[in-house]
């Protein structure tokens, strides 16, 4: 390379270096926000009802105008259901694209992947639906819009205790999952300290289809019930296989289990089976109803938590920028922390010291192959 | 006491499917010396058939039922076969006489390019589906323990085949052939044997028990998903290094033998999750102190 060339080289990549932070604090007549979802893969049905429910919010509220005067842009990228996508997809999207904000996860391990990126970049990341404590302890400019699971533990512990009336329990955990780990943890906590015994506790690996070896020894055990907090793909098989073994006990778990793939896989096996979640379309509040509504003349199906979470976690982040008055990392970060009394479609919530959600669970039972609503547990 | 017997049960169906699965990868050995890893993809396009073919069959022949089954069991074996014929044709055939090494990256590439193009939405897309019912239902309860009709019919269907097999092998001139090929392939080409129609058959043979072997699976299993054959496809060959590979009746050993250890290891508390880590440092430790395998025996290379 001549001088000369060499010169005009490095003055052009100083240029386009000096000019990124330009665009990121909102050059363009648009605001970037990222997005990363399971969209495919294990857990697809989790990514594309987020995504769709962001989807809807971002075009509600760029129909209303946007905010401070821009609309919003949603970059949505898939990880696949993979770990290592994330943290490759994250870097993308704020270091290429530059997006001012990043919405995902719904799995608690691909959210834990992406956190430290976003705290390093100084770029605000909201979880729609990842429920493990850890997420938000990566650092401050991670947030959430949903409870977490010491909660949802100790709501289905107490649900084993009082409706299930289960003196002894098993406990069937997915030891590839962070989700899975915690929520299998703080229930046993609870349920041990409500005077319960565990008859036996055993692991799988997310993905396996063979849980017989365990479902068999779960049975030798006798417990009253068996708790499972995996996800549904898993659930869905362990429900079909515990049938026929001929273990007839009820088969409760977390807000994983929450997808129509457990309905159209595990059949009449998950029939009578109950979970723990963030929502139920049956609510009849007015936001949940005009949300169910038109998100079924969207999408022509009914929403599932997930899809209700994703879609308020985009409001929190508009309403944010709004009240932040700009899109710059620290100053949008404190106006996300300071979010109270945000009217969601999942209910009226604040977020706490700890950026957490702070909200009440809706538990479910599987009856006539739907999801049914049985009660609301407060906080 | 019945728990011990109930997890023998469970393991024999899980190693009778691992079984099926290392023959293939025995077979290919012995005659090309060398690991198909698009096998255990076989596998899952297996599944994947019966998942397909299954509404298709049922129009002539009622399903769950015993005929509508055999249907099923036979159409994907046949398109299995086909499959393993022109994965060989296509991928293998072109580096016949290039070092094993290509050969053996080939496979590993051929079976990424099955996975990743059938998790693409235009072909199977990448959630669990649920295999349909092939055979009525029926759990009986004998001295305690609780068996269903799946179980023998994935037990007897492996025996079977297998015994069909060692009479392919053992009995018949094709047989006589492929044992041949896998002794010494240029002096059974001077012989007058077709050493490319005898490798063909040999990837239609294993491939044809694959397919049955990914019907049982999803009969035994219920959930299957395009990358379904990357565990189990490991599984079995670890089962074929284990009974000596190149070796039949040990592959067939070393899968049961493997599926019952893992099923034993799977219900104990505190190991269960390490499954199907306890299978590889099976492979391991077989690599260590017999290499030949369980049933293998030494073969001296002349150099």
């Amino acid at each position: 390379m001549k001088p000369v060339n060499l010169l005009v080289f490095s003055a052009a990549s100083l240029l386009s270096v000096l000019g990124l932070p330009g665009c990121k604090s909102g050059g363009g007549d648009t605001i970037k926000v990222g997005e990363f979802a399971s969209l495919t893969g294990k857990e697809a049905t989790f990514g594309t009802s987020s995504h769709e429910g962001t989807q809807m919010a971002v075009e509600e509220i760029n129909e209303a105008g946007g905010v401070l005067g821009k609309k919003l842009e949603l970059l949505t990228e898939d990880d696949q259901s993979k770990a290592g996508e994330p943290a490759n997809i994250v870097n993308k999207l704020i270091s290429r694209d530059g997006v001012v904000a990043v919405l995902g996860e719904v799995a608690s391990s691909r959210s834990l992947e992406a956190a430290p990126i976003a705290q390093a970049a100084k770029i605000p990341l909201i979880s729609p639906a990842s429920t493990n404590p850890k997420v938000t302890e990566v650092g401050d400019y991670i947030f959430r819009v949903c409870f977490i699971d010491p909660f949802q533990g100790t709501v289905m512990a107490n649900f084993a205790n009082k409706t299930l009336k289960a003196k002894k329990v098993a406990v069937l955990t997915d030891a590839k999952s962070d989700y899975s780990k915690g929520l299998a943890k703080y229930f046993k906590e609870q349920f041990v300290k409500n005077g319960g015994t565990l008859a036996s506790e055993l692991d799988y690996n997310g993905g396996d289809k063979d849980f017989k070896a365990q479902l068999t020894t779960i049975k030798g055990a006798a417990p009253d019930a068996v708790f499972v907090p995996g996800y549904y793909n898993d659930v869905a098989l362990i429900a079909i296989q515990a049938k026929e073994l001929g273990l007839s006990i009820p088969l409760f778990g977390g807000d994983g289990w929450e997808s129509d793939n457990l309905l159209q896989v595990g059949k009449d096996a998950v029939e009578g089976h109950y979970f723990s979640t963030h929502c139920s379309p049956e609510d009849t509040s007015p936001k949940m109803t005009s949300f169910v509504g038109n998100y079924k003349k969207k999408y022509s199906k009914t929403p599932d938590a997930m899809a209700a979470l994703g879609y308020d976690s985009a409001y929190v982040l508009a309403e944010s920028i709004k009240r932040a008055g700009t899109t710059e990392g620290p100053k949008l970060r404190e106006a996300i922390a300071a979010t109270k009394d945000f009217d969601g479609v999942t209910g009226k919530f604040s977020l706490d010291a700890k950026r957490d959600a702070v909200k009440s669970a809706a538990i479910l039972q599987i009856k006539d192959g739907k999801f049914k609503f049985l009660e609301t547990i407060a906080p | 006491m019945n728990e011990i017997f109930q997890q023998l049960v469970n393991g024999l169906a899980l190693g009778a499917v691992y079984a099926l699965i290392a023959i293939g990868y025995t077979m290919v050995y012995g005659v090309l010396r060398f690991i198909n890893f698009a096998h255990g993809d076989v596998f899952m396009l297996g599944s994947f058939t019966g998942y397909y073919i299954a509404p298709q069959i049922a129009e002539w022949f009622p399903l769950p039922g015993w005929a509508g089954w055999t249907a099923v069991m036979i159409s994907t074996m046949i398109i299995c076969a086909i499959i393993g014929i022109v994965i060989e044709l296509l991928a293998y055939r072109p580096l016949r006489n290039r070092p094993r090494l290509t050969v053996l990256i080939t496979a590993i590439g051929v079976s990424l390019l099955i996975e990743y193009t059938c998790q693409h939405k235009a072909f199977f897309g990448a959630s669990q589906k649920a295999f349909p019912k092939l055979l009525p239902a029926g759990n009986f309860t004998m001295g305690g323990l609780s068996f269903n009709t799946t179980q023998f019919v994935v037990l007897g269907v492996t025996l079977i085949l297998l015994a069909a097999l060692t009479f392919i092998v053992k009995k018949t001139r094709i047989g006589m052939a492929m044992r041949a090929v896998s002794h010494n392939s240029a002096a059974a080409s001077l012989m007058g044997i077709s050493n490319t129609f005898i490798i063909s058959f040999t990837f239609g043979l294993g491939s044809a028990l694959a397919g049955a072997g990914g019907i049982l699976y999803g009969m035994t299993y219920t959930g299957i998903e395009p990358l379904m054959g990357v565990n189990v496809g490991l599984k079995a060959f670890v089962a074929a290094v284990l009974g000596g590979i190149g070796n039949l009746p040990g592959a067939a050993l070393g899968g049961l033998v493997l599926g019952v250890v893992e099923t034993y290891a799977g219900g104990m508390s505190g190991i269960s999750t390490y499954r199907d880590g306890i299978a590889f440092a099976i492979l391991i430790i077989i690599l260590i102190f017999k290499p030949t395998g369980l049933l293998g025996s030494k073969q001296i290379e002349k150099v």
